[in-house]
């Protein structure tokens, strides 16, 4: 134990919030159980060869045929291992958080860029959630959610969020200073001047954030099998424990799998479409 | 009442303003200021007034300011002290949708680096104004391509800006102010991004459209040779300070102090000086019914070999020479007549010392300058021309 206690005094909050904010942790518990339920369903609903054909389409529509092929052969690949039901579990975590670290994080990487201050308390704020091992992250989500897929998403969206927040602040930031001038000595609001000019400009840097976001949450879902999150960590897991070796490769490249498609996917949101002239 | 007036301005950056201001009352220099109070003075103080239709031109380096104050006109930059009036209106007492209503109404601004919207087509960014008064799009459609002929850039309507040339962008820039109807254009260093020739095709240009469009614009550069060839009247900054408000010929023929002074000694003079500036009275004339005698007797007073001759309405009628006066009088001749050069080389007051150069090489006759209605207002002889152009024109 250190002198000062820093592990006591976490602890002390850590209970002192579970206690206080029981209302407000149920409400999230149980929007974000509706959310992960819901994705779930959509995925694992239709049969798999529908989910892949959409995925297909979706890949070469967005990124071209290359990305196409290979989500195809990948997904047969991963319903071929059998993984196909954790593989979608893993998808609906991932989704999930991501789309509450953007809602959280988009605004937040708005607010930064505005104001200097907010940057400034913000930075410390997001290297300390990206660089404290992400295992720690799971302590107190379990604490204040309890075991299962909801502390699983929590952890997830403190670790995936801070590349959307930054990413958005540099994006904003980008935008040339005359640009904005330019909206601004032509009558702009700051609201239409964020909406027409600041936003736009920006999409491509904001839309790398996305990608990290999206990266990082599959990496860190899958680490959350530790507090019963369910799939593909899962397996995982259980190849680690019962020394199913063959499981735990297959888990893993059917992780890999999704990987690829989900970054050449969001990847090629970013790029700026090519125009009809 | 003018178009702009501006009084009294004055812009501090640092978190003391009214100390650094009343130091600057005093009359402490602005580096005093910065020692004591960490502000930084970008305009000392400023007062000018813009004429509608004309060309001001604010000129000066980088850091005497002259950006700020064009930034202060519609408070892109909030100024510390004085006040804009535009139309008689208070620019800086404006609320937030007065402001506005101003930005969007009564002034257009062109960027340096055009401030295009990257992400739009050319079309949609001369649009921009016009959304910005709320104007539905079947409004904006004819105006934006009408403004957008009007640079001369019709069939590049569905171009995104970085597919165009520098000078190409700049005209959309241009576009996108013409188009909002605004009756002042700011423009920032509008033509300094440009490559020299297109540079000088744009003010050209320029030149052109506001001989049509009769806006009042503030037109700001570091060039001198831009500022006076634009300028209808130029304003000199220097260290945030008016050094010098006047037309371009004043600030050539009379700098205000050795920094103007300084600044206009490598401008081609001759493409600004007119001959009416450079141009003396001539000593004497005669008329034509003085008689051979009396020529003869100025010229010699004079110490020239040629006289002017004039009518009783100070027209001028011609040019005797010596030999031919002292022929006529040796053949008692009481008239000038028949020794009258009338071919002689004039010119008009406005025109300037470089095609004055063109004439004076052919002829070693003094130029004649002449208003429009012929009466004779003054000579150019080579020596003054040749004095001008080196700049010793007293």
């Amino acid at each position: 134990m250190s002198a000062l206690k820093i592990g006591e005094g976490f602890e002390g909050l850590i209970e002192w919030l579970g206690e206080r904010g029981a209302p407000v942790f149920d409400a999230i518990r149980s929007v974000l159980t509706a959310c992960i339920h819901g994705l779930e369903y959509v995925l694992l609903l239709p049969p798999s060869y529908a989910v892949i054909a959409v995925l297909m389409v979706l890949a070469w529509r967005l990124s071209g045929l290359g990305t196409a092929v290979f989500t195809a052969l990948g997904m047969l690949l991963i319903q071929d291992m059998g993984l196909w039901q954790p593989t979608m579990e893993t998808l609906a975590l991932v989704l999930s958080s991501a789309l509450v670290a953007l809602v959280l994080g988009i605004p937040l990487g708005i607010w930064a860029s505005y104001s200097r201050n907010v940057e400034r308390v913000l930075r410390p704020a997001l290297d300390l959630m990206q660089t404290m091992p992400a295992f720690v992250y799971l302590i107190p989500a379990v604490l204040f959610f309890r075991l299962g897929k909801v502390p699983g998403v929590v952890a997830t969206v403190i670790f995936a969020m801070p590349p959307a927040v930054r990413l958005t602040n540099l994006g904003i930031r980008q935008v040339p200073a005359e640009v904005v001038e330019a909206a601004i000595a032509f009558g702009a609001t700051p609201r239409q001047t964020l909406l027409n000019v600041q936003l736009p400009i920006a999409i491509p840097t904001l839309l790398a954030g996305v990608n990290q976001t999206i990266m990082l949450s599959l990496s860190m879902v899958v680490i959350s099998a530790m507090i019963g999150a369910g799939g593909l960590g899962e397996q995982v897991l259980k190849g680690i424990t019962q020394l199913r070796i063959g499981l735990g490769f297959e888990s893993g490249i059917a992780v890999v799998i999704l990987a690829i498609v989900l970054d050449r996917l969001t990847h090629a949101l970013g790029k700026p479409r090519t125009r009809s002239s | 009442m003018e178009k702009i007036e501006v009084r009294g301005l004055r812009k501090i950056y640092g978190g003391q303003p009214e100390r650094a201001i009343a130091l600057l009352e005093q009359g402490r220099s602005k580096q005093e200021i910065l020692e004591e109070t960490g502000c930084t003075v970008a305009i000392q103080e400023a007062s000018f007034e813009v004429k509608a239709g004309e060309i001001f031109v604010i000129m000066g380096l980088s850091g005497s300011g002259k950006s700020t104050v064009l930034r202060c006109l519609n408070r892109l930059i909030e100024p510390s002290a004085g006040s804009v009036h535009v139309d008689g209106v208070d620019v800086t007492r404006a609320d937030k949708a007065g402001l506005l209503d101003i930005r969007r109404r009564k002034m257009a601004m062109v960027f340096q680096n055009f401030g295009l919207l990257p992400h739009r087509s050319v079309i949609r960014n001369v649009e921009y104004g016009l959304e910005m008064q709320g104007l539905e799009r079947r409004e904006t459609r004819p105006k934006a391509q009408h403004a957008l002929e009007l640079v001369g850039l019709k069939g590049y309507e569905e171009k995104l800006p970085h597919e165009l040339s520098g000078g190409m962008q700049q005209r959309v820039g241009l576009a996108r102010a013409i188009a909002t109807d605004a009756e002042i254009l700011l423009m920032d260093e509008a033509f300094s991004a440009l490559d020299p020739l297109i540079r000088r095709q744009m003010q050209d240009e320029l030149l052109e459209l506001q001989s049509r469009m009769n806006k009042t614009i503030v037109f700001i550069t570091h060039d001198l040779d831009e500022a006076l060839k634009l300028g209808g009247r130029i304003v000199i900054m220097k260290d945030g300070c008016i050094a010098q408000l006047g037309t371009p010929e004043e600030i050539l023929t009379r700098p205000a102090d050795a920094y103007v002074r300084a600044f206009v000694e490598h401008v081609d003079r001759t493409k600004v000086i007119t001959a009416q500036s450079v141009m003396r009275r001539p000593e004497s004339v005669v008329h034509p019914k003085d008689g051979p005698a009396l020529a003869v007797k100025r010229m010699r007073e004079s110490g020239t070999s040629t006289l002017f001759v004039t009518n009783q309405a100070r027209k001028l009628v011609g040019l005797v020479r010596i030999e031919d006066a002292l022929r006529l009088m040796s053949e008692n001749t009481h008239s000038l007549d028949g020794a009258l050069v009338t071919d002689l080389p004039t010119t008009s007051p406005d025109t300037p010392l470089s095609k004055l150069v063109a004439v004076a090489a052919t002829t070693q006759i003094p130029i004649a300058v002449v208003a429009e209605d012929q009466s004779f207002l003054g000579i150019v002889s080579r020596a003054t021309l040749l004095a001008s152009i080196a700049g010793e024109a007293s």
